[in-house]
Parts: C-alpha cells; structure tokens; sequence
C-alpha cells in the first residue's frame, strides 16, 4: 500500500510517498533522515496532543483551557474530549493541576494550562 | 381602539408617528422587524438632498424643497447628527454642462436657494481629489448628510415618550374595515383596531394597500448596492458628488458620512423580490469604477463594509401621499424613494394635513416634549463627563475602541424608551461595530452586555432579524 | 499607578510583557504595563492550542501557558500593571492619556514601548458578495466565543483562508462537535503554517480547497449555504466553477492588520508594505524614545519572534531611559525586492547596532534553494542560505554587525537562487 504523508519535523514539509510494510517502510520524497523516523511513527503509533477546555466555577472566565500533558494514541482523539466535556473544576486552579488523570490507562493526564 | 395606527416604523412612519404624538391621539406604530429602521430606511445614501433634482410640479419636488430646510431644527431637538456639507454634481463636457445649468434653472423654478454653477478651477479649490475630466459643476449648499437611522429611532423614541406605542415582530397580514373602523390582523398577534391607518410599509406598501383598498399602484423594488470606507478615507471628498444624472438615476455618488465614513454607490438593480438584499461582485465593482471617474484616486482598499438597501420606487413616478380612493381614512405614504429621506419632515405634515381634512381631530397636548438627547460619553464636556463617572464608572470604559464607544453608552442604547435588544440594534444607536474592526473585537463583549442587562441566555441574542442567531450553544 | 513611570507599555500581550519584563532586567524599575482586556495575555490567552515556545522556550507550549511564563515573570516585582484600561492618545512628548471606570488621566514617561497588537481582516475588507446574515465570524472572534466564553459559533462551517487561526479552529471546532465541510483558499499555497495544514486539516479529514474562493454567501437571517468557486493563478474566479456548499457558519481567516491608530497620534512614521510603524535597529519608532514591537510593527507567524523582538525592544528602551543611546552617524535604509516583500527593522545606525543584527522578512510565494544576499552600492555584504522559504512562515537572518561596516544609503536584499552566479 502506497500512502502520502507531509513531514512536519521542521518547516521545510517534504512530501514523503510511502510503500512497504508499515514497521519498515519504504519512504521517498524525504529530505533528511527524519523523515524516516516521522513516516513510521505516524504509521505505526500516531499520536496527538489534545487542547480543549473545561468547565469552571468562581473562576474570572466559565470555562479554562486544558491539554493533554503528553500526545495520547490518535484512536482515542474524541473519546477523551467525552471525558473532557464532563470534568467540572472549581477556582482558583494553577497551570500543570490535573483533572483527569491516566486517561485510558495511557499515563497521560490532562492538566489545566493557565492560572485561574 | 387607536386613533391612527401606522404601518412601518421606517423613517416615513417615524415622522408621522412624532407629529402626531404632538396632539391627543391614540397612536400605535406596527413594525414587522426587531426594531425600528429596518428596511429602506437603514440602506441608503445618508443625504438629505438640496431638491433641485426632481421634476417641477410633482409631490417630490414640492415636500423636498419644504423638507429639506426643516431638518436644522429636527435634528437640533432630536440631537441626529446632521451636516449641510452640500453637493456637486459634476459636468464632463458641453452636453453634461447644459444638463446642470439646466438643473440649475429647474432648482430656481422650485424655489432652491444657496446654488451655484462652478468652473473648472473653483471645483478643484472646493474637491482637490475630482477627475482633471471635470469641466464643472452645479454647486447646491443647503445639500446635507445625516445618520438616517438614529434620526429614525429618535423620532420614534421621541413619539413614544410622548405616549405613542410601538410594537414590534407584528406582521400585518390582513385589513378589514367594517362600520368605519379598521381591523388589522397581524401574523399570531392580537388584532389592532383603528379609526385611521397610515401605510409606511416601505417596499410593501403596494401589498399593504391592496389588503384593504383598490389595488391602484405597485411598488418595483430597486436595490442598491454601496461600499463603506474606513475614516482613513474620510478626506478623499468633502462634498456630496453626483455624476451628470441620466435615466437611471442620479447615478453611482460619493459622499463623506456623518460619522466620517466615506460612502459610495450606489448601483441600480431592478428585481421582482422586494427582499433580496444580496450584494453582487459584478455590480459592486461597477459601483466602484463608477465612482473613479468622479475620483481617480478612490480605492475600496479600505473597505469596511459593503450592503444593499432596496428602493421603494412606486410606478407612478411620483410619492403617492394621499387617501386611498374609495377607502376613507386608510393613508398611502408609499412609493418612498429618494428623496424620500429629505421630503420625510414635510410629507408628514402634508399627510396630518390631508387626515385632518379627512376628519382626523388634532387637539394640541399641552405636555409635548420635543427633545431626545443622545450624546456618546466621549462626546460630552469634561464636568458632565466626571458626574456621569460618578452614577456610573462603566462609562470609563471602552467597549468599542474603532468608535470609542463606552460601556455606559452601550447600557443607555439598551435602556432607552425603544432600547436596543439586538447586536444590529446596539450599533445603530451607539456604535459599536460600524468601525473597522466591524465589531470583531466588540461583538462578544455587547452580546454580554446585552444578555446581562435583558436576563436573556446569550443564545437568545440575536443580530437583527428574529432567527439570526449568533450562537448555537455551550460548548460544555 | 503613579503619575510618571520611565517606560510605559501600551498592551500587555505577548509582546508588551517580554518588553516589559526585559526593561526591567536591565535596571528599569519604574515600568507600567497598560492593558485594555479584564487579564494579561492578549490573544495567546485564546490560542488554546500547542505549538507555542518551541524556538524560545525550546518546549512545546499551549497559547495560555506560554503568557503564563511571562505574567509570572512580570508579577515579580518592578512593573505596575494597569488592566480594563484604554489609551485614548499619545503624545511625541510621551504624556500617555488613559481612561478606565476610575475616569481620565494623564501619565507621563521618560520612553514609551507600543505593543497594541494586530486586527483582522474583515468580510467587509474583502467585499464578499452575497447577503449578510448572522454566522459570518473572523476566526479569531470565533475562537474567542469557543475558548473563552464557552459557546459554539455555529454546527457546519467553511473556512475562508488558510492563516493560522483558520486551520486551527477547524481542529477546534471539529473537537467541539462541529464539522468543517471545507477549508477554502484563494492563493495555491497555504497561508499557514505546514504543521498546522498536517496537524490541524489532514488529521481530521478537513478538505484544504487551494486556488478556491468564496463568491457568495447565502441566508437572509442565519448563513444557510456558500458558493464556492476556482480561482486562476492571478486569484480571478473561473465562471463555471461554482458549487454550492450547505453551511450555517462562515469563518474568516483573512489577514491581520496592525493596530496602529495611537501610533498615528503619536507622529509615528508607518510603513506601507508592512502596516506598522518605520522601526530601527532597536525598535526604535520615527519618533526618539517611543518604541514598538511585536504585531503592531509587523505581522508575525510565531509568538516566539515576538519575545524576541520584544525583547529587543525593552532592553533598548532602558538604554533610552539610561541615555545609553548612540546616535551617530546616519540611517542605512533596508530595501527588499526579488520575492522580499519587507525587512524589519526598517533602517540602522551602525554606531548603535549590536553584535548581531537580527532582520525579518517575507516572500510573496514559495522559493526553494534560495540565498538571501545583502548589498550596498554594488557590493556584497553578506549572503545566507536558505532551503525553503513560503510566505506563511517569516524569514529571519542573523547577521554581524561588522558587515555593515562602512555602509550608506541603502542595503539591498533580496532572492538569488542557489546554483545561479550572481
């Protein structure tokens, strides 16, 4: 299977072209060695940050931005917005304060990302 | 039962409203929008014309002469932004300058005072950005710019402190008249009974009229389009500039705003569908290079806005201000196209005029109050800007930095006798959002404001119309 | 707040706090911050999103966190902040006049740091046909109801261009349960950055429509459908092309303006190309003591060249205020062509340059394999290289200040592809 994929590891946004198995994949198009590296991992496991916000009482704003401290597997990109939509914090809350933590049992937390 | 009711709370049915409360009568205005100044009324040039331009002898010529000098003390009591700047119109070679001097003389038959046939050199002392094309022009003085909407919800605010009412959201769908009196049936609303109906339905007056009387006339929708340009702009022209007129018209303008603005349009597109506002690519950039001709250097670069009114043009050609034949006591003020705007002081008068001969009783109140005030905080004098700080610190605060419009000014459009209930209705009373940011910044913080104020969801807020809503929901 | 400060900061965005901050840290201790919003942040306290800090910070950071970092910096002590707060004028003498719900006053300083950020383009800017109902959003108020106050714009939106805050409230608007039926763009390239054309489109299956543009909008009350049309390459519509798209939300993405209406009052000279004050090496205005920085000098596409140059300009107000200033000698004007469409700063003295002169720049399209060569008088002054260059992302070079040395008039840069003898 022949897939198309743009490198973001820099600015530069070589348009790789892949082929092979996805564990050892055949890339062209790619400038330097990252390329490589970035093709597989978007092959194999990709990953995504999640920012959103969530709920807040007695804050300055009724609401307050939050993200995912580390990228989570792509799969779970609008499961875990079910979980963020039913978290509800009460002010004051600090920046890196968890509100959800070890989201399907992938270590990552999703934690508050301004003071409010 | 009222005395009068008025269908249409644009500027027509607003002046007569206003005049009206002046006596002891039962008034109540119907209007089918959120809010008053809705239609024709909001989308148009801002002039008030100098009156030379219609033909001699017709109702438009005679009540835009009369009107015109009225609006000084109008705009004076109503505190209406309102500028005799006066207005050109400008010839380009031989045949176009015996059209003005032609004007000229139709001006002087009707009784225009203040005009003047310039040359070549005095135009260019007077405009410095006009085409090297133009030969000359014909210079009327008493030619003026207003804010047509404020001047409109000043009326009828003025009309309603004085013990007019105003209901809005009422559609009138029917009419009936049975043993002298008139029943006008609205869209889900309680009926509304009258001795006397004044028809200010705008590019629905024609529809208005035949629910109850002979069809006799049609209203042929005309819509114009403009384009606004930033107050960066605002020098480019100093007067209001015509081209020569030809059969479409007085053609494609360009004008500052009261505000500072600068105006320019607009086109001439006739349609079937009194409510097709759309603004077309094709006949904006005609607009556009329309107006390069009477000022090579205008660019819509700085655009902040563009928007469509809709002529009310009656097919008889001239305003048709009388009682309907055959239906006694039922008014036509219809067929309300330029100069329309200017004629709007006088046509009232000369409608009262024609209700009383009609049989309409007007018994003077002895409390009538003439005055609106309307002055923005920045707008006020140093010590009344401290003691309104002191009832109120919001004035200190900016909500609108385009217009430098206060929160305490926001606060007064929503109070008001005929507040202001809609994010359109905020910014025609006070601003916000007609600069050019084009309420980018503001939008969210009236919408606020107006949600505080009224105890209303901010879903409920609307722009303008009844289902123009801004937000869907929360998003948590 | 008192009545005299040394430096006084119009704007407590990114840009107005790291000048701030820097002022300070270099002997300033009588700073005041002016902000107009009820919080410090600007508009990164909206960019929700990550991506931020990771050329400063050398972290990936959210938009909040980012202005975090700084608020905390400036809340240690030095820096008066002053928020609710409008700036009604300024003066060439630096009297600052402000009002707020306390009522008017005057303030003056010794330097003045202006920091008033950017605007967007409007549907009115751009003119596009059709009616005008409710639902037509800038992207950017758009991101403000959904990130701060917590309401959806609309449920089936169209995104008219390709900037930044267009592709990422896509993403962000998709996340919250909305679709995007299209992201639509005039130009043949994205305006954006590449990452977020990955990240915030193609993750999420969001159609990207180059060379494409809206040419009517439909609805008499709420937005009920697009028209949508190709363009050809001078971004002209190609008749025949429309197609109809149901939508009840439009969002623009359509440029961003500096906000330079106090710099005017102030007798600040502006640059055409760029919309933003004529700044020297040290951010310097075209009136002495008054600096700027950030968007309101020039629009940029990271927050982290802001910092920089923020900074630039904080520490060369506290020169100012500390009469540290060289200002011998006279101006060397920049003059860009060959695809530069600006360099900022605009001009130099070379008796008051720093080691390293950083300059920025954009292309007007997209250049692979180029050098960017400085010239003066037929000579060449130095050439740097560059890969890849697209008009979304700005151009910064670094260059020494002895290169300059012995320069008049005007250097020259401009694009000379790599392989051809210049």
């Amino acid at each position: 299977m022949k897939s198309e994929l743009i490198c973001i590891t820099c600015p530069m946004g070589c348009r790789l072209s892949i082929s092979g198995r996805p564990d050892e994949p055949i890339v062209e198009g790619n400038k330097c060695k990252r390329g490589i590296a970035y093709a597989k991992d978007e092959l194999t496991n990709p990953i995504r940050m999640i920012c959103s916000t969530v709920k807040i009482s007695g804050g300055i704003h009724t609401i307050v931005p939050v993200k995912t401290d580390r990228a989570i597997p792509e799969k779970y990109k609008f499961q875990i917005m079910k979980l963020i939509n039913g978290v509800e914090v009460q002010s004051p809350v600090e920046m890196g304060d968890v509100v959800l933590e070890n989201v399907f049992d992938t270590g990552v937390n999703v934690v508050v990302t301004r003071n409010m | 039962m009222y005395d009068v009711v008025i269908i249409g709370a644009g500027v027509s049915g607003g002046t007569v409203a206003r005049e009206l409360s002046r006596y002891n009568l039962k008034v109540i205005v119907l209007e089918k929008e959120t809010d008053v100044s809705c239609g024709t009324t909001k989308a148009n040039s801002a002039i008030i014309h100098a009156g030379y331009d219609p033909e001699e002898h017709s109702l438009m010529a005679r009540l835009n002469a009369e009107g015109n000098p009225m609006f000084d003390r109008i705009c004076e009591e109503l505190d209406v932004p309102f500028k005799r700047i006066g207005s050109l119109v400008v010839a380009y070679d031989e045949q176009q300058t015996a059209h003005i001097e032609a004007l000229y003389q139709r001006g002087l038959n009707i009784g225009i005072e203040k005009m003047k046939i310039l040359s070549r050199e005095e135009l260019r002392v007077r405009e410095p950005n006009i085409s090297p094309d133009a030969e000359g022009a014909l210079l009327a003085e008493t030619a003026g710019i207003i804010d047509p909407m404020l001047l409109t919800i000043s009326l009828i605010e003025n009309a309603v402190v004085n013990g007019c009412e105003l209901k809005l959201n009422y559609t009138v769908t029917g009419i009936t008249k049975e043993d002298g009196i008139f029943r006008i049936t609205g869209e889900a609303e309680q009926d509304v009974e009258a001795r006397y109906v004044v028809n200010a339905a705008g590019v629905y007056a024609d529809v208005v009229h035949n629910m109850v009387a002979a069809p006799d006339f049609r209203i042929l929708p005309r819509r114009g389009q403009y384009f606004v340009l930033d107050k960066s702009e605002g020098a480019v022209v100093n007067s209001v500039i015509f081209p020569c007129p030809d059969k479409g018209g007085k053609g494609i303008l360009i004008t500052p705003t009261v505000h500072g603005n600068i105006l320019l349009g607009p086109s001439s597109d006739d349609l079937e569908d009194p409510d097709d506002l759309m603004t077309t690519a094709e006949l904006l950039g005609k607009a556009r290079m329309g107006v390069r001709k009477l000022i090579p250097s205008v660019t819509t670069r700085n655009s902040i806005r563009t928007f469509a009114g809709m002529r009310a043009r009656p097919d008889t050609g001239d305003f048709i201000i009388r009682e309907a034949p055959g239906t006694k006591g039922f008014f036509d003020l219809a067929g309300i196209k330029s100069p329309g705007l200017s004629a709007a002081p006088a046509s009232a008068l000369y409608l009262i005029g024609l209700m009383e001969n009609s049989g309409l009783k007007l018994l003077e109140k002895e409390a009538f109050n003439p005055r609106v005030e309307w002055k923005l905080f920045l707008e006020r004098s140093d010590e009344d800007q401290n003691k309104l700080l002191k009832e109120n610190p919001l004035y200190g605060r900016i909500i609108c930095r385009c217009e430098s419009i206060t929160e305490g000014d926001i606060l007064d459009a929503i109070h008001r006798p005929v507040g202001a209930r809609t994010l359109d209705g905020v910014k025609r009373r006070c601003r916000p959002g007609m600069g050019r940011c084009q309420g980018g910044f503001c939008g969210p913080k009236v919408q606020k404001i107006l949600a505080r104020e009224q105890d209303r969801p901010w879903e409920d807020i609307v722009l303008e119309k009844k289902h123009s809503y801004i937000l869907t929901g929360r998003t948590k | 707040m008192k009545s005299k400060y040394d430096i006084i900061v119009i704007g407590g965005g990114p840009a107005g706090l790291a000048a701030a901050v820097e002022a300070r840290e270099n002997g300033i201790n009588n700073i005041l911050v002016l902000e107009r919003d009820v919080e410090l942040g600007g508009i990164l306290q909206q960019c929700i999103h990550n991506g931020f800090g990771l050329f400063y910070f050398k972290e990936e950071l959210t938009g909040p966190e980012y202005a975090q970092r700084f608020i905390n910096k400036v809340n240690e002590g030095g820096i008066d902040i002053v928020l609710d707060t409008i700036v009604t004028s300024i003066t060439v003498d630096k009297i600052v006049s402000i009002m707020n719900t306390e009522g008017k006053r005057d303030i003056s300083a010794k330097s003045v740091i202006l920091a008033m950020g950017c605007r967007e383009r409007t549907r009115g800017s751009i003119a596009i046909p059709g009616d005008r109902p409710a639902g037509v959003f800038t992207a950017g108020t758009a991101q403000r109801y959904i990130n701060i106050e917590g309401y959806m714009v609309g449920k089936s939106v169209v995104i008219l261009g390709s900037g930044d805050i267009g592709m990422i409230m896509a993403r962000r608007i998709v996340l919250e349960g909305g679709e995007v039926k299209a992201v639509v763009a005039r130009s043949s390239f994205p305006k954006g950055l590449t990452r977020n054309v990955v990240q915030c489109l193609d993750h999420y299956d969001i159609p990207l429509l180059l060379s494409h543009n809206i040419v009517e909008i439909k609805g008499r009350e709420r937005v009920e459908r697009v028209v949508i049309a190709q363009t050809d390459e001078h971004k002209q519509v190609i008749p025949g092309t429309e197609k109809g798209y149901d939508c009840d939300t439009v969002l623009l993405s359509v440029g961003l303006i500096p906000e330079n209406e106090l710099s005017k009052l102030a007798g600040v000279d502006l640059d055409p190309k760029t919309g933003g004050p004529v700044v020297n090496e040290s951010m310097e205005t075209s009136v002495e003591g008054i600096f700027a920085c950030g968007n309101v000098v020039h629009v940029h596409d990271l927050v982290d060249f802001v910092t920089e140059e923020s900074r630039r300009a904080g520490r060369n107000a506290a020169r100012y205020v500390n009469e540290e200033f060289n200002r011998e000698g006279e101006y060397v004007s920049f003059s860009t062509s060959g695809g530069l469409t600006y360099a900022a700063p605009q001009r130099f003295r070379y008796s008051n340059l720093p080691d390293k002169l950083d300059v920025f720049m954009r292309v007007d399209k997209v250049y692979q394999d180029q050098f960017v060569i400085l010239e003066n008088e037929g000579r060449e002054l130095a050439r740097f290289k560059e890969r890849h260059l697209t008009p979304g992302e700005m151009v910064k070079i670094t260059a020494p200040k002895e290169i300059f040395t012995g320069c008049e008039g005007k250097v020259r840069i401009s694009l000379v592809p790599r392989g051809d003898k210049t």
